[in-house]
């Protein structure tokens, strides 16, 4: 009998989104490695997603998990654009530098 | 230990160590393909889960899309990273303080509960047995959940626009082809029969107009 159950699921998608919150922290300058972050976060909030639709036998868990891959990969297409266009006008992807709207 | 205790432990070691790598690395390439790794093991572990479609979806969407997405624009983009780089020791205890705490509040959340018994009697649309993950995924994905199926889809939809919208631009110094206006000029308007006359030629100003 296996003796993995939900908890080590649950613990592997606890681990991934403690991750990419300190990535957050930790990368506060580059835009590139927190969307990487999101990702990760992402990630892990699917992982309890499918966790909780296996061990409960609701197949409603996967859908939720196919819509949030979904906006997730929109969000990253999205956020790429916007910083491609933001570092053809500044010439940098520097978070500091994105003051303009401060007044 | 079985053999799915072992792929489970595989899988999720490599996934958190990848993970790890991912904010740590000075190369952005290199997290980029440590992101790839990190899908790549979270793919095994919905496999592990008997989420199938989810694993291959997550492989094909993620790694074949978006990780290469973030690896077009890392190449694409000259940006000095070093310069970037500045202040992660400085965030690190911080960072790490902030790190901890959450995790252990997750961590107890995670050990701490049982699911209650009657939650069995609420579930929405249970997993049958007598077909495959894919198939039963697509038995309530295009019926039940249609709606949220197609505005999925409609948000995709506006990220693709959005994206186009947001990149495109037009140069001005670049000469481009006016397709429109080549099919609408005729003979009449394209072309002028002039009388030179003999030993004198075109008039400066008439030269100007005809040269545009």
């Amino acid at each position: 009998m296996s003796t993995v159950g939900i908890g080590h699921f649950l613990s592997v998608a606890a681990i991934l989104f403690t991750i990419g919150t300190l990535g957050i922290f930790l990368n506060r300058k580059n835009v590139i490695v927190i969307l990487m972050s999101i990702e990760l976060m992402l990630l892990a909030v699917n992982i309890n997603l499918v966790a909780f639709s296996a061990f409960l036998h609701d197949i409603v868990g996967q859908v939720f998990a196919l819509l949030v891959l979904t906006v997730a990969a929109a969000e990253a297409a999205i956020g790429l654009a916007v910083l491609v266009v933001y570092f053809r006008n500044r010439g940098s992807i520097a978070v500091k530098d994105i003051n303009l709207m401060k007044g | 230990m079985t053999l799915p205790d072992l792929f489970f432990y595989l899988y999720s070691g490599v996934c958190v160590a990848a993970a790890t790598m991912v904010i740590v690395s000075r190369n952005p390439v290199h997290a980029v393909l440590f992101l790839i790794l990190v899908f790549v093991n979270a793919a095994g572990l919905f496999m592990l889960m008997g989420a199938e479609f989810l694993a291959m979806i997550l492989i094909i969407v993620y790694v074949g899309a978006v990780a290469v997405l973030f690896l077009f624009v890392i190449m694409m983009l000259d940006i000095d990273f070093k310069q970037l780089r500045e202040g992660f020791f400085e965030y690190l205890p911080f960072g790490l303080l902030i790190g901890v705490i959450f995790l252990a509040e997750l961590l107890l959340l995670a050990g701490g509960w049982v699911i209650s018994p009657t939650l069995t009697k609420t579930i929405t649309a249970p997993i049958p047995d007598n077909m495959g993950n894919t198939q039963a995924l697509g038995m309530v994905l295009y019926t039940r959940y249609i709606h949220y199926f197609q505005i999925s889809g409609l948000i995709l939809l506006v990220a693709m626009i959005g994206a186009i919208v947001l990149t495109m631009r037009h140069r001005v110094s670049v000469k481009r082809q006016n397709i429109a206006a080549q099919n609408a000029r005729n003979p009449a308007t394209a072309m002028e029969v002039r009388k030179v006359a003999s030993g004198q030629g075109l008039q400066d100003a008439d030269a100007a107009e005809w040269v545009q």
